[in-house]
């Protein structure tokens, strides 16, 4: 699917895309951040019709109804796309020195280049975990990156 | 007790303006104005208790407004726009610069009251229209990002164009205006490498967690550099601009928030203070002469925005929204007017007529541009 980005000086971006039914659907994100959900007509192109606002915390529970129990998924979908790009998972072992600590004190990004996008936690996941996250043995951790950012990131985890 | 009486009697006529122009989405910048003619001199009912108040409130007035452009800008955007959209800036600028110029030129203004008169016809209000297309909930249509791509670069093209306006309304020569200009882009240059290479010294100091203190320390920091920026007749409005410029990301956020009210109370104090300077019987001379002007301002920017938005790739009905969205002017050419006013007597009736005229039937114009060149089939 194609999502189009165009900047609104002193305002904040808007995207633009057409769903399967031939929808064109825009969304205006506010420096604000809140945001404007808009359809564009069919008699004028250019005219936006607006169908609702979101607030930042309306926002936020939208986005994690709709992107949660796909976070996985799309990971897998996106490394397909960017040659030398791979999604891994990496588990937390009950040995591990970093389980009980913080995400951010493995410093994995830093030192190995590869991201950490996402923990899977029993039934839940915890989509673009924040530093402060502490991890738990037996979590899965989702990392985007080469093979041997990968690897490294295995390798502070497991030791 | 007369001060605290008047000021609170103007305080709630305001509010009850700004409430009504706000129950019909249009700008209060207007109806402050006639405020301001109905309170000064030769006004209906004179205040003479809260004139100096007033008086002092304009001077930060115009140093807020100019703070909250400059924390608007931003350099991404900026460099964007010019890629996209210089050739409607030049557009813009040619075609609405010059019915003001010609126009001073024939009311007989001094040298600078004809720049000055050329600026205020040029410059579109930024704060109505952002406003304005906020309301009307336009900020989703595809002609939008170039009607504030020509904001953007109208507000920065200010950095260079107030010190020149302001030298030369002082009575210096072309050369000291040039150096005027040196002083302002080195000063613009000074100003985003100090944002980008030191920002986050500058940002760290200023951006204390606590908003009480984030305020105090950029309103007082503001108008320190103001008051320095005035010292080197470079326009306390200017210097104000450049320490907008310098504050950036979340500081900026946060420092608009903030300042947002004591800027709508001090720009009120603003717009009061120039119908306070201008007297009713003065305007009516001018009307003609105005009524012109706006109608002239009136083609050139839907002629501005049509192009714009054409170069984007917008059917007619987008180019008549962009270029009916263009027409209001206000508070920026009302700085203007202020900045050159002393040496051109002539110019204040002319700009405040003329924003009031452009100030109210621009938004209306947009309103209504909507529903023009709508095919009929489709009109319900």
């Amino acid at each position: 699917m194609d999502v189009n980005e165009v900047l609104l000086p002193g305002v904040g971006l808007r995207y633009e895309f057409t769903n399967a039914d031939g929808d064109h659907i825009g969304i205006v994100a506010r420096r604000e951040g809140n945001f404007e959900i808009l359809r564009y007509g069919a008699d004028d192109p250019d005219e936006a019709q607006p169908l609702f606002r979101l607030t930042i915390a309306e926002a936020d529970t939208v986005a994690e109804i709709l992107g949660a129990p796909r976070i996985a998924e799309r990971f897998a979908d996106l490394t397909k796309e960017v040659p030398g790009l791979s999604a891994g998972q990496v588990v937390v072992p009950a040995s591990s020195e970093h389980a009980g600590k913080p995400l951010g004190t493995t410093r994995a990004r830093t030192r190995t280049g590869a991201s950490i996008v996402a923990i899977v936690r029993g039934d839940s996941v915890i989509a673009s975990p924040a530093p402060e996250e502490l991890l738990k043995f037996g979590d899965v951790l989702v990392v985007i990156g080469t093979h041997e950012g990968i690897n490294g990131v295995r390798q502070i985890i497991e030791n | 007790m007369a001060l605290l009486l008047e000021l609170g009697v103007i305080l709630v006529g305001l509010s009850v303006l700004g409430a009504a122009a706000r129950r019909w989405s249009f700008s209060p910048v207007p109806l402050y104005l006639l405020a301001g003619l109905a309170l000064g001199n030769g006004g209906i009912a004179p205040v003479p208790a809260a004139g100096d108040f007033v008086e002092v409130g304009a001077s930060i007035g115009v140093v807020l407004l100019l703070l909250t452009l400059g924390l608007e800008f931003n350099t991404a955007e900026l460099t964007h726009s010019l890629r996209r959209h210089i050739p409607s800036a030049v557009v813009d600028l040619v075609l609405n610069a010059t019915p003001g110029a010609v126009a001073g030129w024939l009311l007989g203004l001094s040298w600078p009251g004809v720049l000055a008169l050329a600026g205020a016809t040029w410059i579109s209000s930024s704060g109505i229209i952002s406003r304005l297309l906020s309301d009307l909930r336009r900020l989703g249509n595809r002609e939008t990002p170039a009607v504030l791509a020509i904001l953007v670069m109208e507000d920065f093209a200010m950095a260079i164009y107030l010190p020149v306006l302001v030298v030369l309304a002082s009575g210096g020569t072309w050369w000291q205006a040039l150096i005027g200009v040196f002083i302002a882009i080195g000063s613009v240059t000074a100003a985003f490498t100090v944002s980008h290479r030191w920002g986050h010294h500058v940002n760290r100091w200023l951006a204390h967690p606590d908003d009480e203190q984030l305020m105090l320390r950029v309103l007082g920091s503001t108008l320190v550099v103001a008051a320095l920026a005035e010292l080197v007749s470079v326009s306390a409005a200017v210097g104000a601009f450049l320490v907008g410029l310098t504050l950036t990301g979340t500081t900026a956020e946060r420092a608009r928030a903030v300042l947002a009210p004591l800027r709508d109370l001090f720009a009120a104090a603003f717009f009061l203070a120039i119908g306070f300077a201008v007297s009713p019987a003065d305007l009516l001379p001018v009307l003609p002469a105005a009524l012109g002007l706006a109608a002239a301002g009136v083609l050139t920017k839907v002629t501005t925005g049509w192009y714009a938005a054409r170069r984007d790739g917008i059917a007619p009905r987008g180019r008549l929204r962009a270029g009916t969205a263009l027409i209001a002017r206000g508070e920026f050419s009302i700085v203007i007017m202020s900045l050159a006013g002393a040496s051109s007597p002539g110019l204040g009736p002319v700009v405040t007529a003329y924003v009031l005229i452009l100030a109210t039937i621009g938004p209306l114009l947009t309103r209504w541009s909507g529903d023009w060149l709508r095919p009929r089939v489709l009109r319900t």
